[in-house]
């Protein structure tokens, strides 16, 4: 098998988070919470804090692997929120048409109108900070690109001809969609699951950095940008490493979800073999 | 053969609507297939054998649609069947193939898997029994190694062996009557003799009758006992199939008869232009006044330019033809 660089790489650069994120009990040096010690304030990165310390002095190394945690789980269950109502929406719409395809059209030109950033600042400003509440205005706003791509895909796929076969073998319409429609738009599926992943973790970092995320002194990226503002000039480690973190986390979803569909086409699976 | 044919269909028509207006795509088409039975429709392209099959399973689909007539299906008249009902006896009792097996068949899953469905749907097996009948079936189409191919995916095999898998997907249940469209088109000549030897020996085997929808005079005589030719959505000679080739009686069948190139026809009869019938089927929209292959028919006289002709009964069949032979 062919080398694949950006699945070679992306899995990596992901893995490590995933890695980084179960093992940060182990891996970290000090509690990210509750280990401040004033006197150790502002540390530059060294031998004792590898990513130096914070205004509170707490060390960014063990908060960054922390922070992992909040920013994988929020990238991957509010993408599958996302996923599972993009598909269901499209496919459904595209299979069947008429008039429950205007009303998803609607739905989804109406959700593509209004930023979804706005939109999960609104859906935050309801609910109360936290991450179930992030989950959720995360997992609603971001729909409407996989609900385009599954439409369009059925689509297209309706006129195949072993859509036309499995109708005419017998299939119901759920099988047909289940069996027939949603394997065969998989890949492009994927591609874009995993590169809404990095857009949620993204989304999250914007939302904690405006203080309707996860709530302080929690360790998320984006909080931890937030609470380095106004050390910037004069620590530039506090928010260089949670963005670094940040940066490697969507650059590694991005080549994996390329590599990706690479693989998940068969065709181009035996034409490697 | 019981008395009772397995489908009768009597005076089917099927509607074209365009721009607001309803047009017979398929009008007064009647015929009837026995248990058992290779019935052979043949025609031009465009002259409704495909919309036929569609409408003999209740698949047709906007701008078409059944427009009347009764089909009759083993005694029970199906023509307004609830879609559920419809669903349940597609590929259980009246199964279909298609001209185009590189297309037909799912590409993302493996053959043995799209057989095995069949099973799960229709009988309600469990998966790892339905597999295993799946490599039966395999076998049964004559495809070697049938316990390694069933996990080839369909792009990984032939158009000879995809056409096969698409038998066996057909024939999975046992159906009573197997629509075949066009089944060879698309495949090399000496792949297409022995896809239809498993057609016959299958159909044979299993008692299935079949519909075989072609273009192909010669397939259509060699596969059918009886052959109903259509022209322009009606069925205009309906014969036994050795007679339509020795003694073609409407005027458009000769027509397709001598337009035929015969082996070793030029050492007998010297080179010659082969025989053309002029014109085009005409569209939906403007089937012509009385009969309607009036304008393309050289024995063609006034009246048939007014009246359109009835059905003249023929020993074993019949022709819709002023001027029939």
């Amino acid at each position: 098998m062919r080398f694949r660089a950006n699945l070679v790489i992306g899995g990596a650069l992901f893995a490590t988070v995933v890695i980084a994120g179960l093992l940060a009990p182990w891996l970290a040096h000090t509690d990210p919470v509750l280990d401040a010690d004033l006197m150790y304030a502002e540390e530059p990165p060294g031998s004792a804090y590898w990513f130096g310390t914070d205004a509170q002095g707490r060390d960014i190394y063990s908060r960054v692997l922390y922070g992992a945690r909040i920013s994988l789980t929020v990238g991957i269950v509010s993408q599958l929120i996302n996923t599972v109502i993009g598909v269901c929406l499209g496919l459904s719409a595209g299979y069947w048409g008429g008039w429950w395809d205007d009303v998803v059209n609607g739905l989804t030109n109406l959700m593509l109108a209004i930023p979804s950033l706005v939109f999960a600042l609104a859906i935050m400003a309801i609910l109360s900070p936290g991450l179930t509440s992030l989950l959720i205005a995360l997992g609603l706003t971001n729909w409407s690109f996989t609900c385009r791509l599954a439409r369009a895909a059925t689509l297209s796929l309706k006129s195949q001809g072993y859509v036309q076969a499995a109708k005419v073998l017998g299939y119901g319409d759920l099988r047909i969609m289940a069996t027939q429609l949603l394997p065969n738009m998989l890949g492009p599926i994927i591609v874009i699951g995993t590169l809404g992943m990095g857009s949620a973790i993204l989304a999250e970092a914007a939302l904690s950095f405006l203080g309707l995320g996860i709530r302080p002194p929690f360790p998320s990226w984006g909080s931890m940008l937030s609470d380095a503002r106004d050390q910037i000039t004069t620590a530039p480690w506090i928010s260089i490493f949670p963005g670094l973190a940040i940066f490697a986390t969507v650059l590694g979803l991005n080549l994996l979800g390329d590599g990706l569909r690479d693989i998940l086409d068969p065709q181009a699976r035996s034409r490697r073999a | 053969m019981s008395s009772a044919p397995l489908l009768e269909v009597e005076n089917l028509r099927i509607d074209l609507a365009v721009g607001g207006n309803r047009f017979a795509a398929v009008e007064n088409v009647s015929f009837s297939i026995g248990r058992g039975e290779t019935y052979g429709l043949v025609g031009e392209s465009g002259c409704g054998k495909s919309i036929t099959a569609l409408g003999l399973i209740g698949l047709l689909r906007p701008p078409l649609s059944f427009g009347g007539g009764t089909i009759r299906f083993d005694g029970r008249e199906i023509q307004n069947l609830p879609p559920a009902a419809m669903r349940a006896m597609r590929g259980k009792r009246i199964a279909m193939i298609f001209q185009e097996p590189m297309t037909a068949l799912n590409p993302v899953s493996p053959v043995g898997r799209q057989i095995a469905e069949m099973f799960v749907l229709h009988e309600g097996v469990s998966w790892r029994e339905a597999e295993r009948r799946a490599v039966e079936a395999l076998a049964s189409v004559r495809v070697p190694a049938p316990e390694r191919r069933v996990k080839d995916y369909p792009h990984q095999l032939s158009g000879g062996m995809r056409q096969r898998v698409m038998i066996a997907i057909a024939l999975a249940c046992n159906p009573d009557l197997l629509l075949a469209d066009e089944p060879t088109t698309a495949l090399d000549v000496t792949v297409q003799a022995e896809i239809l030897d498993l057609i016959r020996d299958l159909s044979a085997a299993k008692g299935t009758a079949v519909l075989m929808i072609s273009h192909d005079l010669g397939l259509i005589a060699n596969m059918c006992r009886r052959v109903g030719v259509m022209y322009a959505g009606r069925i205009v000679e309906e014969r036994v199939a050795e007679e339509v080739f020795r003694a073609p009686s409407h005027p458009y069948t000769s027509g397709l008869v001598a337009s035929l190139p015969l082996l070793g026809a030029r050492s007998r009869q010297g080179r010659h232009r082969l025989k053309e019938i002029s014109g085009v089927v005409p569209p939906v929209t403007a089937f012509p006044e009385g009969c309607r292959f009036n304008p393309r028919c050289q024995r063609a006289t006034d009246i048939c330019r007014v009246n359109d002709p009835a059905i003249t009964p023929l020993r074993n069949g019949g022709v819709r033809c002023h001027h029939h032979e």
